[in-house]
């Protein structure tokens, strides 16, 4: 199959490298080819422009590849171009024979990370490749029939399981509008070990190390398609994601230093000696918090129960739980235990935690862990929508970063926020945005978060926040305690029509009182008290002898004797002075009330004069329906605020199901 | 090669039965059904004779033109049947014996496994796999 490697042109053969293969074959899924293998001539001039040529050489190379010619960007036309780029980038001349030369890779800008990931793994190995361009055409032959099989999505099962052994060396890219960069990274960097270790062999034998390369691989994916097979579903999402699985399926199964971190404290949680076993019915209850379905569960405790004594060991435990984690993070149950995850495997780890090979070992799986968490998003919409835009931004982030600690944790949180789908379920939504933050801290947090998560699904899941205690309840209690305060006042109120009444400057001082500044929190308990003895304020204030009368009145002690009126003054200054804190709108009467009891004092002797009974009925009514009136106005404002509220709990009605389910 | 496989409960209703699908299956449910009368005959005789020591294997329950009966019965009273074809004249005794031994331990391991309910049916994978691996292979 000459069909990419030769050019349209000229028919003539250009030989590519294994490593300038997978290259374009990267910037070939990079411009996202449709079915018909053409690229979409947007993104090729994306990348043209990347490379950072002038647009006339830019030009120039695509008539001379021959896209200009056809009109589209076909793969050969592709790859002639990218040759013709890496020309001009070296300096010659850009002409097919240009072609033919030794060239390095082409460089491109800003193509999110990859360009400067290639560049440092790119040179030693063109070096090594040196010797291996018989390897050329027999790894170009192979790119093709990979990518014949992306272009159709309904692939059958025998060309995925032929495609598999093809993948490792030549790194083409899953067919997965996902970001690329990582993808490709990685993809390219486990092509570059294939390519190392393959270094130094004969040409002649690279299939059959292939074939040992990619036959745990292979075993692999044949239960995975066995099983997505019989979960009868077609979707391409289900055949990228197998796609990826095989290629990746060390990874999303292998136990990171912080998963493991994690387990450990959960078993030490369940059982404090790690070198004892959890018995099988403390297990069942463990895991069944976790809230998978009872089958699943039980297939993974065939899985994992390695020893099959109904116990679990440390590492039987980390297995299970990395399967949940995994299974709740959609990726389809493994038929059997998948070879990074068993337990002599595990237990290799285990001996090395601290050492620099397990920094490496976590810097190969944050690149590829990125795409699980990818893949979670692209595939499985189970996780709320919130999180799925939190690993979004996360993955973002650690696209645009180069491969360095910040990414470690990144991805780390990222698993941890697969960790946290796992307790997060039955909590409600508020205590989303807490834990959310709490993800955005460094690594040595996010752990004991996510156990105090844990430690929160044990319990019964706390209630939605009560509405704030404003005055939904208290209200209710005030207006009965007002309306019975009021009842007695209209009660007594409750004379015959009085003659005319002397203009109330009462209304003009109610706005007033309303406009000062609220300083104090209103106490509803004292309300009651407020209406008594801020009509005792107002009537002082018209009248200072009608109030000393109402002094006499409203007392609590209501005596009518002067002698005591004196007391009532004091009583009720008493009463009031314990109050001051609290007032909120009577706040100016306070003041007022302050420099009235002194002449309210002065003069109680003249507190008899003769038309007392009118005065009083007077007084009453007054007092009455200023009461009235200083109900209306605190129902007026409950009324507010309850409507505020009731605006609020629809929202938040409607957030519960939204986040729950 | 078995042609049918069954897993009884000791309150004598299946937990697990499986058969060539080619065949009818209901013929397969019927004769399982009435083995197990022989099974509970043996099990009876076997249990006076010699106390608490009881051979697991039951033998040949009772042949008919078609296929051949076996049993096996699990000191909880589980018994294990399997049914194979008559023609099949290759399989011996000591294989049978395998089959049946190799069942109880997949058996055990899913008792073992703790969100199995003893009474349920049996829903492992790795039963169905082993199961799969004594049935007669179908084209």
């Amino acid at each position: 199959m000459d069909q990419d490697s030769g050019v349209a042109s000229g028919g003539s053969f250009i030989s590519l490298n294994e490593h300038e293969q997978r290259y374009y074959s990267g910037l070939h899924s990079l411009c996202q080819a449709d079915t018909s293998g053409n690229l979409s001539s947007g993104r090729v001039a994306e990348l043209f422009k990347a490379s950072q040529l002038p647009p006339g050489s830019l030009h120039k190379v695509t008539e001379v590849c021959g896209a200009k010619r056809l009109g589209y960007f076909g793969v050969p036309q592709f790859y002639v171009a990218l040759k013709l780029l890496a020309a001009a980038q070296a300096g010659l001349p850009i002409r097919l024979e240009s072609v033919t030369a030794n060239l390095p890779l082409p460089r491109f800008a800003e193509l999110k990370n990859e360009p400067e990931m290639w560049h440092s793994a790119g040179p030693p190995i063109t070096e090594s490749q040196g010797g291996q361009s018989g390897t050329a055409p027999g790894s170009v032959s192979w790119a093709p029939s990979d990518r014949s099989t992306f272009r159709h999505p309904e692939v059958s099962l025998e060309k995925k399981e032929s495609w598999c052994p093809l993948r490792s060396p030549s790194s083409s890219p899953p067919p997965s509008p996902l970001t690329y960069c990582s993808y490709l990274y990685s993809k390219q960097r486990n092509g570059a070990d294939s390519q190392i270790t393959y270094e130094g062999k004969p040409s002649s034998q690279p299939m059959s190390q292939l074939e040992q390369h990619s036959s745990p691989s292979n075993y692999r994916t044949k239960p995975t398609v066995e099983h997505l097979t019989a979960a009868g579903a077609s979707s391409a999402e289900q055949l990228e994601q197998q796609g990826v699985v095989d290629y990746s399926d060390d990874d999303p199964w292998r136990i990171t230093e912080e998963q493991l971190e994690y387990y450990t404290n959960q078993f030490k949680s369940l059982q404090p000696d790690l070198g004892a076993l959890i018995l099988g019915g403390v297990a069942k209850n463990f895991f069944t918090k976790s809230k998978l379905p009872i089958p699943e569960l039980s297939h993974i405790w065939e899985l994992s129960d390695v020893d099959r004594d109904g116990a679990l060991t440390f590492f039987e435990f980390c297995i299970a739980f990395h399967l949940i984690v995994a299974r709740k993070n959609g990726y389809p149950l493994p038929e059997s235990l998948p070879r990074t995850l068993r337990p002599e495997f595990m237990q290799q780890d285990e001996s090395v935690p601290e050492t620099p090979e397990s920094v490496e070992h976590l810097i190969v799986f944050e690149d590829a862990e990125v795409r699980p968490s990818q893949m979670d998003q692209g595939i499985i919409k189970r996780i709320q929508p919130s999180y799925s835009t939190t690993k979004q931004d996360l993955k973002e982030e650690s696209c645009r970063q180069d491969a360095s600690l910040k990414r470690v944790t990144t991805s780390q949180e990222k698993r941890t926020l697969q960790l946290d789908a796992f307790p997060r379920r039955p909590e409600p939504p508020q205590e989303l945005e807490p834990q959310m933050r709490t993800r955005t801290r460094p690594r040595s947090y996010s752990s004991t978060s996510v156990e105090d998560a844990m430690k929160k699904a044990e319990e019964p899941p706390t209630p939605p926040p009560r509405p704030q205690k404003t005055h939904s309840r208290a209200s209710s209690l005030d207006l009965n305690k007002l309306l019975q305060q009021g009842a007695p006042g209209v009660k007594s109120g409750w004379l015959p029509p009085p003659p005319a009444l002397p203009p109330r400057p009462s209304t003009s001082q109610v706005p007033h009182f309303i406009n000062t500044p609220e300083k104090i929190p209103l106490n509803k308990v004292q309300q009651p008290n407020f209406a008594d003895f801020s009509l005792f304020k107002e009537e002082e204030e018209n009248n200072v002898k009608s109030e000393e009368r109402g002094l006499h009145r409203f007392s609590p002690s209501t005596e009518d004797s002067p002698n005591t009126s004196k007391q009532d003054v004091i009583s009720v200054h008493h009463n009031q002075a314990p109050q001051k804190p609290i007032r909120k709108k009577y706040h100016a009467e306070s003041q007022n009330q302050d420099a009235i009891p002194p002449p309210a004092v002065s003069h109680p002797p003249t507190a008899k004069p003769a038309p007392k009974l009118l005065s009083r009925q007077r007084r009453e009514i007054q007092m009455a329906i200023r009461k009235n009136k200083e109900t209306n106005a605190v129902l007026t404002r409950l009324n507010s605020e309850l409507q505020q509220q009731l605006k609020e709990t629809p929202e938040q009605c409607l957030s519960v199901p939204s986040s729950v389910g | 090669m078995a042609v049918c496989i069954a897993v009884i409960a000791k309150e004598n209703y299946p937990l697990y039965i499986r058969s060539v699908p080619t065949q009818n299956k209901l013929k397969f449910h019927y004769t399982v059904h009435t083995s197990l009368d022989v099974v509970e005959e043996k099990v009876s005789t076997v249990g006076k004779s010699l106390g608490d020591q009881r051979e697991l294997y039951l033998g040949l329950l009772y042949p008919t033109e078609d296929y051949k009966v076996y049993g096996y019965v699990t000191n909880s009273k589980v018994k294990f049947v399997i049914v194979v074809d008559s023609s099949n004249t290759s399989l011996r005794d000591n294989e049978i014996r395998s089959m049946f031994r190799k069942l109880h331990n997949s058996f055990t391991d899913v008792m073992c496994n703790p969100f199995h309910n003893p009474g349920d049916p049996i829903q492992s994978k790795a039963f169905d796999g082993i199961v799969s691996g004594m049935m007669v292979q179908t084209g």
